[in-house]
């Protein structure tokens, strides 16, 4: 294991597999001669040429589109949204080309297809830069979506998602790109399941369920928790779709509280669907309602207290998990 | 499938009579209510797919819009699995998941078949990307209607095809309407053909009402197409007899117009030609036009009798791994 930032996982994981396989290739605005807009894709075209790691001009709803055509007759496209926040552009290919094409044609043609990108709030990028499209996606039967936290996730579902056979979208963490983590070294495949959550810190009083963005900010408050002798089960879900359900209820079968962090809105958020689930499978077990932390109900402002105030924040993760924990 | 030189023009005209039939039967089961959804009705349109499939060749990639049923049967789709996909059959080209506006034949390369007006043009370009990406030789027919060309989606498209010197023609099937609305409400163009100039993509008109011209015009620009890459537009002019649907009286336009051309239809038109140059009797079309209806009626006796797909099979449809999230 070595240690490298979230940014070079992802670097790794595109080289990887456009090596190993020559049907991939990797599309979108910025990519090639810019290195990447967020440098993802740093050196790639240096490395594998300009038919492979392709430019293309600002058109998401043209090249997301380009991309499921091609993927019809059994390429492999990788296809950068500089920002999820773009992808709304896209909508109308994203979800209703890709994921319904396998029904449609009665089977006949699959999307093996790549949508990966930045996701979420950064740092005071205002309202139509700030969304968080995870729920939007989760709902269309056909798309598979994850949300990788930490650099070695971030590189194994990424290189999954390429192998996958169906549209999958990597919502990659815009203010983890940075960070840090111990990965795998590069000679050895590192494939990360879709649907196969990761308890990220072991607890026995309360169960946080979080993804994405929120995955340090329940690690943080669990650290913070333990010095108040709460002890806080972190569970990173790093796929919403599928969702790892039996992880969930295997948590809180143990701590028997549970709290959902997400970093969407409240409304037919993430948190509403795991909610739905806990009551209905797991409702004696509980001690305590689930409460949900996700951002306010609001559109993005671009003040830097008001945006805090608006995000799932580690203050408000801590009041709730306090509330379930009777504290 | 043969290349244009060699495909028989008498095959051709069956062709352009065995989809009329089947529009037309389509047409009378739809309102026997034994097909759902939407229909649209390609008669009067037929020599335009029919002209352009018989110029390329069997492996080149065909999309289209949401008129679908002529492309698939121009293809090679039989008009058994056509009847029965409008009948929500398992044996239909779709196995009855996609309905009227959702033809896909893998096999003969017919992409789909799609309803969101202009959607498809990006996945046309992703086609014609393909092709190019592996240096076969290769041509994208894509099909849409005049009321395409104004969604963004088509731009997006267009410009793309230009900026990668993509191997695709787009052909505008230009039947005066989108839905009721007709191109001089819709476009400020004085012609169509003009959107191609805008991205530099050599574009011509052709009379669509004319199987040898759409032919000889889209064999012409495959050729130069297979020997360097490059995208083309062909405004195709046509008509369209039938409503936009099924429930559409089409009263936007009126009976004159129709009538006018009603005498400059496609069939009659090859028919002509092939009978002033002794290639065609009129006992042969007769023939010609008996085989096609005995074709279409044993269709809708093949769809009647067709089993659906269970319920129990519905997410065997959704993830091609068959995850059920």
């Amino acid at each position: 294991m070595r240690e490298i930032t979230y940014r070079q996982a992802l670097n790794e994981a595109l080289a990887e597999e456009l090596e190993r396989d020559t049907d991939v290739f990797l599309m979108g605005e910025e990519v090639a001669e810019y290195q990447g807009a967020y440098k993802v894709s740093a050196g790639l075209l240096q490395r594998f040429g300009p038919k492979r790691i392709i430019d293309t001009p600002i058109s998401e709803n043209g090249f997301a589109g380009l991309g499921i055509g091609a993927a019809m007759v059994g390429l492999r496209p990788i296809i950068e949204f500089m920002t999820f926040s773009f992808s709304l552009v896209a909508f109308d290919q994203v979800v209703n080309n890709a994921p319904n094409m396998f029904m449609m044609s009665g089977g006949q043609f699959n999307i093996p297809i790549t949508f990966r990108g930045p996701n979420g709030p950064a740092h005071q990028l205002a309202a139509t830069h700030s969304h968080a499209t995870e729920n939007f996606y989760a709902s269309v039967p056909g798309l598979k979506v994850c949300t990788p936290a930490t650099p070695r996730d971030a590189k194994g579902l990424l290189k999954t998602a390429v192998r996958d056979d169906n549209p999958v979208l990597v919502l990659e963490a815009e203010l983890l790109y940075s960070s840090k983590g111990m990965v795998e070294p590069p000679d050895e495949e590192l494939l990360i399941p879709l649907g196969k959550a990761e308890v990220k810190r072991e607890g026995s009083d309360v169960t946080v369920v979080c993804y994405a963005q929120t995955v340090p900010v329940a690690l943080k408050v669990a650290a913070q928790l333990e010095e108040e002798d709460i002890s806080a089960e972190v569970i990173d879900l790093r796929s919403i779709k599928p969702l790892d359900e039996l992880a969930i209820f295997g948590s809180i079968a143990k701590t028997h509280r549970v709290v959902v962090v997400e970093q969407d809105h409240p409304f037919c958020g993430i948190g509403a669907e795991i909610c739905y689930r806990i009551q209905k499978n797991i409702f004696d077990a509980l001690d305590a309602p689930v409460l949900r932390v996700s951002q306010e109900d609001v559109p993005m402002p671009y003040n830097e207290h008001l945006e805090h105030a608006v995000l799932p924040n580690a203050e408000k993760l801590i009041a709730a998990v306090k509330q379930v924990c009777y504290a | 499938m043969q290349p244009v030189e060699q495909r028989d023009e008498v095959e051709m005209l069956s062709l352009m009579l065995l989809i009329r039939r089947f529009e037309e039967r389509a047409s009378q089961q739809y309102q026997a209510q034994k097909i759902g959804g939407f229909c649209h009705l390609y008669i009067g349109q037929e020599a335009v797919v029919t002209g352009a499939i018989a110029a390329v060749r069997s492996d080149d990639y065909v999309i289209t819009a949401y008129r679908d049923h002529g492309h698939a049967l121009a293809r090679g789709t039989s008009a058994n699995a056509c009847m029965a996909e409008l009948f929500g059959k398992k044996t239909g080209c779709s196995r009855g998941l996609g309905g009227s506006m959702h033809f896909f034949d893998k096999k003969h390369h017919l992409y789909g078949g799609h309803a969101i007006v202009a959607a498809h043009v990006p996945l046309a370009v992703g086609l014609a990307f393909a092709i190019k990406y592996r240096g076969e030789d290769r041509v994208t027919l894509c099909f849409f209607g005049d009321g395409a060309i104004n969604q963004g989606s088509f731009h997006e498209a267009l410009n793309l095809a230009a900026l990668y010197r993509l191997p695709i023609i787009f052909i505008c099937e230009n039947n005066l309407f989108a839905m009721g609305t007709s191109v001089k409400r819709s476009t400020s163009l004085k012609q169509i053909v003009d959107r191609a100039e805008g991205y530099d993509i050599p574009g011509e008109i052709v009379d669509g009402m004319n199987f040898r011209e759409v032919r000889d015009k889209v064999a012409e620009v495959a050729d130069s197409i297979r020997k360097e890459s490059h995208p083309a537009f062909l405004e195709v002019r046509t008509y369209r007899y039938r409503g936009h649907s099924m429930s559409d009286p089409a009263s936007y336009r009126t009976k004159q117009e129709l009538e006018k051309y009603r005498l400059d239809d496609p069939i009659i038109r090859l028919r002509a030609q092939l009978t002033r140059e002794g290639k065609l009797t009129n006992e042969q079309f007769d023939q010609l036009d008996k085989r096609a209806k005995e074709t279409v009626l044993a269709s809708v006796k093949f769809a009647e009798e067709s089993p659906e797909l269970p319920a129990e099979e519905l997410y065997d449809y959704v993830y091609f791994d068959g995850a059920k999230p």
